[in-house]
């Protein structure tokens, strides 16, 4: 389907904008181990990002810039969610459970890793990718 | 600890999710499901040995501490069912490769097969009110596609009320939640149970009590919640229709007799009469839906309806005996129904139609297929030494022991509406002059008929081993109505 959009204004914030909420959706998602946040909540706002950019652009135009199967990208996360879980069957806990240690860098400082955040990452790739697939078909359809 | 009872979950999530990769090749994907519904029914079998042997067993997920962390935990009920769930979707799957369209293949009906099994193991296994609500979603989700998979303009009408319904019945459920949590403040079922027996059930919580009622009957299609269910299951393919009345409605009547036993056991002349008065009206007007129906689809699952009354009637009697019995015909339920709906996809693959007037003579062209469909059709109506007989004789005993003269009374008039409207069938399609065309009698069901027989054998092997199965479902009669084993194990982990 052709979207005949040229609105010039509409156009240069969106490239700017676009990014601006991109970057805030990859912050909030980093945020959510400890504050509000995290995969869901990051996840739809990568998938609002990505959106702005199909309704400003030609939807052939962003999958050529895109060139991905977002239906693939939510089994992937599914198995990336699922899959983290076994981590706490290999060191002989329940299943989920998650461990974290602190970590002192040069420059850095510290710093904590947690395997949560794996888990968050499954959780961000599945639900910006349906987001985004039920959206794109729905307004793709002719 | 102990984490396999993770695996009847966490299994066919992930080959679901894996399967969409491979989507498009419809070999790998039934090499993959036929392997992992294997895997999944060899865990179900360990895990149902390791409870029989060992107890509850439970798992803390994150390993976060009681009462806080989310249990699952593996009871003989839960066990039970998990085996049931993998037994129909094994049984089920090969029916599948026969008669799915190469087309519903290619648009990820495997994938949501497993999701649908991922969600009835999630519900049968969770100890956790809100995840119970979460696992209800991951199934209904699944079956949401299931259904209107194939898009024909039957399937989305009645596919908008099925959604309707359930989403309608959601709403309540996390309305009860909220109810539950703002009176006792925890989530955790034992601990739910727990805290209401200190507590003492009156009132509010009997208020609470008839919310998650009407949102399990509502599920599980008790009698004022009934009407989606016929409709909505005559639409999808046969195997999907056999899959839903399986598993389905099943995980509403587990749900249904999981919170009367654990949570609500304590007003049971208040509680339990009103499922009784339920069961006694699902099942008769269920039967006389099937009684005036001359659709071969239809009639299945009016009959469906007016089964479920015998399962909540045991719970209603609420003896062990009568639960064993009611257990018991939910198994037996899930097994002969699924057959019997993959009988009608057969007769529908051979005669074009599923109105059963336009049907004539099959016995005479396919003698094979009409006499397992007459044992089937025969355990369903209660027959002995099939399957049915023990179900229902085992609610019936209890039932006029306890004087419950009534529901009795009801169950065997439907009996005998149920064999009636068996026989209709039986009459109308099987004998009679032959209405099919020459080729269609040449039709082959040898496949299909290979792929329902395990369902058969099974019906008539529960029929002949019910003495050893009862004495098991005794047991876990007993677990189920002495709750305190269940709450301490829960809240001992």
């Amino acid at each position: 389907m052709k979207w005949k959009t040229n609105n010039l204004l509409f156009i240069h914030v969106t490239r700017i904008v676009a990014f601006l909420i991109l970057t805030f959706s990859i912050y909030l998602f980093f945020a959510g181990h400890d504050d509000p946040g995290g995969g869901f909540i990051g996840g739809l706002m990568t998938a609002c990002s990505v959106l702005l950019l199909y309704l400003t652009f030609d939807k052939r135009k962003i999958d050529e810039m895109l060139p991905i199967n977002y239906v693939y990208l939510i089994p992937a996360g599914l198995l990336i969610a699922f899959g983290t879980g076994f981590l706490g069957i290999l060191f002989a806990d329940p299943y989920l459970t998650q461990y974290f240690d602190y970590f002192t860098l040069p420059w850095i400082g510290e710093f904590e890793l947690a395997t949560a955040v794996l888990f968050d990452v499954g959780i961000y790739l599945g639900v910006a990718a349906s987001a985004l697939v039920i959206i794109v078909t729905i307004a793709g359809d002719e | 600890m102990n984490n396999l009872i993770i695996l009847p979950i966490v299994i066919p999530a992930i080959i679901g999710a894996l399967l969409v990769f491979f989507a498009k090749s419809q070999k790998i994907q039934r090499f993959i499901s036929v392997i992992t519904m294997t895997a999944i029914l060899f865990v179900s079998i360990w895990l149902s040995i390791d409870v029989y042997q060992n107890g509850i067993q439970v798992i803390a997920l994150g390993d976060w501490p009681m009462p806080f962390g989310i249990p699952l935990v593996a009871d003989m009920f839960a066990t039970v069912m998990i085996l049931l769930s993998s037994v129909v979707g094994i049984f089920c799957l090969f029916f599948a490769f026969r008669t799915i369209h190469p087309n519903r293949e290619r648009f990820y009906f495997y994938p949501f097969y497993f999701f649908l099994i991922a969600g009835v193991n999630g519900t049968f296994l969770t100890g956790d009110l809100f995840n119970l609500f979460v696992f209800f979603e991951v199934t209904l989700i699944a079956s949401y596609i299931l259904i209107v998979h194939g898009s024909t303009a039957f399937q989305l009408r009645e596919s908008f009320k099925y959604l309707a319904m359930n989403v309608f019945a959601s709403m309540f459920f996390v309305v009860g939640v909220a109810y539950i949590y703002a009176t006792t403040g925890t989530m955790n079922i034992a601990h739910i149970g727990l805290r209401v027996e200190e507590l003492g059930q009156e009132g509010v919580l009997n208020v609470v009590a008839i919310v998650l009622l009407f949102v399990f009957a509502m599920k599980g299609a008790l009698f004022p919640l009934y009407f989606w269910l016929p409709r909505s299951y005559t639409g999808p393919p046969a195997v999907v229709s056999a899959l839903f009345v399986g598993l389905l409605t099943k995980i509403g009547i587990y749900a249904i007799i999981r919170v009367f036993t654990v949570i609500f056991n304590h007003e049971i002349s208040f509680t339990h009469n009103i499922i009784l008065i339920l069961a006694g009206l699902t099942m008769l007007v269920g039967v006389l839906g099937a009684v005036a129906k001359y659709d071969f689809k239809s009639i299945l699952a009016y009959h469906s309806v007016s089964q479920v009354g015998y399962m909540v009637m045991g719970l209603g009697i609420f003896t062990p005996l009568a639960l064993a019995g009611a257990i018991y015909f939910m198994v037996h339920h899930s097994i002969v129904k699924a057959g019997l709906f993959l009988f009608s996809g057969v007769a529908e693959k051979i005669t074009g139609t599923t109105d059963i007037k336009q049907m004539g003579g099959l016995l005479k062209t396919h003698p094979a297929f009409s006499w397992l469909f007459f044992v089937t059709a025969m355990s369903l109506a209660g027959i002995p030494p099939l399957a049915g007989f023990f179900g229902k004789f085992t609610l019936i005993v209890p039932g006029l022991s306890e004087g419950h003269y009534v529901v009795v009374a009801v169950s065997l008039i439907v009996g005998l509406l149920t064999l009636f409207s068996m026989m209709k069938i039986f009459s109308y399609s099987f004998w009679g002059r032959q209405k099919h065309s020459a080729s269609q009698a040449k039709i082959k069901t040898r496949d299909l008929l290979v792929a329902i027989s395990p369902f058969v054998v099974t019906t008539i092997a529960m029929g002949l081993a019910a003495e050893p199965i009862f004495s098991y479902f005794l047991d876990m009669a007993h677990e189920l109505l002495d709750p305190s084993i269940y709450i301490e194990s829960v809240l001992e982990e």
